[in-house]
């Protein structure tokens, strides 16, 4: 219920005086003002700080403690006032959600504090308002990590039931948890190394033999690099094996870009080895030994940094793409240009607009190689202002493009996060709104039984089944079902809602045609058949074209089929079915009715008719048609029936 | 006493605040508790509750459409209330300056809490007539017929299709035009509804609510 807008509830009901002149069944009835309080100041002392407020202010949400009958507990008879013994600072805010419906976290006090005062207070943090959620999920998040990290140092033994496979993934994740997984760690970590270093070395000219000249160590001491490379190799076949094997998602594992580098680095040997005497494709063959320097990517597992710079350079995906594009640009320009400049001297270097690409390159970075360097004098002039242009291209964007990375790295973190949240805020407000709708089905079934045993007379009952419900939400339900009788449709549950969208898809049409009505009573329909709850034959009462609907209890019926129809769990059930007995046939009769007119959706009025009650009654309960059934009035039942297009048979 | 702290404060200037904010520029400050106790037939303590819990809501002492509309779709969290609010936006905003003032609040509560029958009908016949010209036609109807079951929103029970709000209207139109014009005067209406049990009863169904 919007609580925080509770004293616009009067304005709200008296609005619904718009639907009245529309609607064409009468009315529930109001509930009724049973406190005829005066509003009063109530004083609430805590710990000696004196805070006054209406009592309709903490009235307001019955489900608190300074809202509900508990703070009797805390009156002090002498004084006349409310004592609580807890922080007043704390309270000022626990007070102010009464008076603005919103509850705000103050941020200099401490999280776990003041969930304490909530939780005193009965109120619960979901409804903290947004301007300040956000603040207090994170603190209470960091409280948590704290917590859970001092736990955490206390837990680092193995887990009693985990197996094999998920020991072995922890020890791979976090090298740390066990002695096993820290030596693996440094082994591959050195083999790594190894490896890296031996492709180095293998190509560094080792000293000449007697009568060769220099040779690379590679080619001089083959069999030795060999046997080291098929070590490594060997040694990083194994750990991906192990790695692919303790995976919780195989396939996940698969795709993740360690795993691609692990592959990448470990395929140039195998395919050597297989292509191994082929002549032809050696060539190829020695350039894919290139690949085998992805080894050293392998490093970003044991190096954290590797890893969040790899990550930063992901998401700066964009700017350094746009950096790329304008360079690109600039690039073009000058090498067509230096080009042109240069096409009239004789032996110049610039022999394509491609071939001045790499001068514009060099120069534009401030390089400088001079194995290009331009001979005429338009060429000298274009060639200084394409370095100028160089230093302000290059060399101006790249603190920009650092410092985009700081704040993009950061962003993405508060982002990830804002997001989360966000979703958890959408659901809060989704749960809320739900909430209300749930507490108003809820309260129709209470209410409604109420009413039935308003009339069997069992006064306890009634208080025992009304006490939860606080004034103003028993006028907000009161409002809400006037509404539903202004357009003779009702709220339900969302689930019953699908399933009945689910019967009707299934439903066939049944084959009975209507019979004309000639009976033209300008009752109206939704409540005028189910007039009478003291009588079975409410068709033989209209009949007599009586305008006047009867005043005896219209919604029980109407009740009757609300329990019926929507909860079939409900508690309530049992007990008016008991109920209903004396009203069972027509109430039967209304709802065949209800749902024969349903099937015929025709403008005029005269042509609805119940004709086919005992043809189409709900399935599962399959009433005999009650004896001399005359089909119902119907003029003001069209917009009931009318309106009722649904073609649902059964209503559970 | 209390009661006239309260009234003296009621009177007291408001914080104007002349700033850069042109957002919350606008306030308002009502009438006398006198003015207003004599232009309405609520009592001293009635106008003093309905000015705390509408001040409470637009401190700023006017509601815009925006917040009205707000108010009120969450009485109704399973439908769309914000066409329904938008007319009835209108029938409160009598000298259509685009905002409720407290005054204009409290003259619509009066008509229809204390007012009469006569009165009420004369509210009602005023809110169905959207471009206040003295007729309800078919199109103003259909609209305030759609704005009122879209307040009842997806869920219910029986489903709702989307003739229901024209048949709902072909009925209102059945029963109040009455030389079948095609459309409805504020006489035919006020007859009509007389005539009609439920809508007289339905009439006197509010009037305890403060």
């Amino acid at each position: 219920m919007a609580t925080g807008v509770a004293a616009w509830l009067p304005f709200a009901r008296a609005a619904a005086i718009g639907w009245m002149p529309v609607a064409n069944c009468p009315m529930p009835i109001a509930p009724r003002d049973n406190s005829k309080r005066q509003d009063e100041l109530i004083i609430l002392n805590v710990s000696g700080r004196r805070f006054q407020t209406w009592r309709t202010t903490l009235d307001r949400y019955p489900d608190t403690l300074l809202g509900s009958s508990e703070k009797d507990f805390f009156y002090n008879e002498e004084t006349k006032e409310y004592f609580f013994d807890r922080d007043p600072d704390a309270f000022r805010s626990i007070l102010n959600f009464y008076r603005t419906g919103k509850l705000h976290y103050p941020r200099h006090e401490c999280i776990s504090a003041y969930d304490e005062e909530l939780t005193f207070f009965g109120i619960i943090p979901e409804i903290i308002g947004d301007c300040c959620y956000e603040e207090y999920k994170d603190r209470k998040r960091e409280n948590l990590e704290r917590l859970q990290d001092d736990q955490e140092e206390n837990k680092d033994m193995k887990m009693p039931n985990m197996n094999f496979r998920e020991t072995m993934w922890r020890a791979f994740e976090n090298p740390h948890t066990s002695t096993m997984a820290l030596v693996f760690y440094y082994v591959t970590g050195f083999f790594i190394a190894i490896s890296v270093i031996t492709n180095v070395v293998e190509t560094v000219p080792c000293g000449s033999t007697a009568n060769q000249k220099d040779m690379p160590c590679g080619e001089r001491y083959t069999v030795a690099f060999f046997c080291m490379d098929t070590a490594c190799v060997m040694i990083f076949t194994v750990e991906y094996l192990m790695r692919l094997f303790a995976a919780p998602s195989r396939y996940r594992f698969m795709r993740s870009v360690m795993s691609i580098i692990d592959v990448v680095a470990i395929l140039p040997y195998y395919i050597g080895l297989v292509m191994t005497n082929n002549e032809d494709v050696s060539g190829a063959f020695v350039t894919l030994r290139v690949f085998r320097v992805f080894r050293i990517f392998k490093f970003s597992r044991h190096s954290q940094g590797l890893r969040i710079l790899g990550y930063t350079l992901k998401s700066c995906a964009s700017e350094l793409g746009f950096l790329l594009f304008s360079l690109t640009m600039a690039i073009i320009i000058f090498a067509t240009v230096m080009f042109y400049a240069e096409k009239g001297s004789s032996s110049s270097k610039f022999t394509s607009i491609p071939a001045s690409f790499w001068y514009t390159i060099v120069t534009m970075t401030t390089l400088g190689y001079g194995d290009m360097v331009p001979k005429t004098i338009a060429g000298k002039i274009f060639g200084s202002i394409c370095s100028l242009s160089g230093v302000l291209v290059i060399a101006l964007p790249v603190p920009v493009i650092v410092s985009n990375f700081s704040r993009i790295y950061h962003q993405n973190q508060r982002a990830d996060k804002r997001r989360a949240q966000k979703k958890a805020r959408l659901a809060r407000i989704r749960i809320a709104k739900s909430g209300s709708a749930n507490a108003f089905l809820q309260s129709k079934h209470n209410g409604l039984l109420n009413e039935l045993l308003e009339l069997t007379g069992t006064e306890e009952d009634e208080h025992k089944l009304t006490k939860s419900i606080s004034l103003l939400e028993s006028q907000h339900h009161h409002l809400l079902h006037c509404l539903e009788k202004t357009t003779a449709h009702e709220f339900v549950d969302e689930q019953i809602f699908e399933q009945n969208c689910l019967e009707t898809a299934l439903q066939t049409f049944p084959s009975g045609s209507p019979s004309m009505s000639d009976h033209d009573s300008p009752v109206g329909g939704c409540c005028g058949r189910r007039g009478k709850k003291n009588n079975p034959l409410p068709n033989a009462s209209l009949l007599t074209a009586h305008p006047i609907p009867t005043h005896q209890g219209p919604l029980q019926e109407l009740s009757a089929i609300h329990i019926q129809s929507s909860d079939p769990l409900s508690h309530t059930a049992s007990r008016s079915n008991l109920n209903l007995k004396t009203g069972d046939s027509s109430k039967i009769n209304c709802k065949g009715g209800r749902i024969t007119t349903a099937i015929i959706s025709l403008p005029t009025p005269p042509a609805l008719t119940p004709d086919g009650d005992g043809l189409h009654g709900p399935p599962q309960r399959r009433p005999p048609p009650p004896p001399g059934n005359p089909p119902p009035p119907s003029i003001q039942t069209t917009t009931s029936s009318a309106g009722i297009n649904i073609v649902k048979v059964s209503a559970l | 006493q209390l009661a006239v702290k309260s009234n003296i404060s009621l009177q007291q200037k408001q914080h104007l605040v002349e700033d850069e904010l042109e957002l919350s520029a606008v306030r308002h400050r009502p009438e006398g508790l006198e003015q207003l106790e004599a232009q309405t037939r609520f009592s001293r303590k009635e106008l003093q509750i309905l000015y705390r819990g509408f001040k409470n809501e637009c401190p700023s002492g006017v509601v815009n459409e925006e917040t009205f509309k707000d108010i009120y779709s969450q009485f109704f969290p399973q439908g769309d209330a914000s066409t329904y609010a938008h007319f009835l936006f209108n029938a409160f905003d009598t000298d259509h300056n685009g905002s409720v003032s407290f005054e204009d609040f409290v003259m619509g509560l009066s008509i229809l809490l204390r007012g009469t029958v006569q009165e009420k009908l004369n509210w009602a016949f005023n809110l169905y007539d959207i471009n206040k010209d003295g007729y309800i036609t078919k199109e103003e109807m259909l609209d305030i017929m759609k704005a009122i079951y879209d307040m009842m929103g997806k869920c219910t029970y029986p489903v709702l299709k989307e003739e229901t709000p024209r048949q709902h209207v072909e009925v209102f139109f059945q029963k109040m035009d009455k030389n079948k014009d095609g459309v409805v005067t504020i006489d035919e209406f006020i007859d009509c509804c007389q005539n009609d049990e439920n809508i007289m009863r339905s009439m006197h169904l509010f009037e305890n609510v403060l």
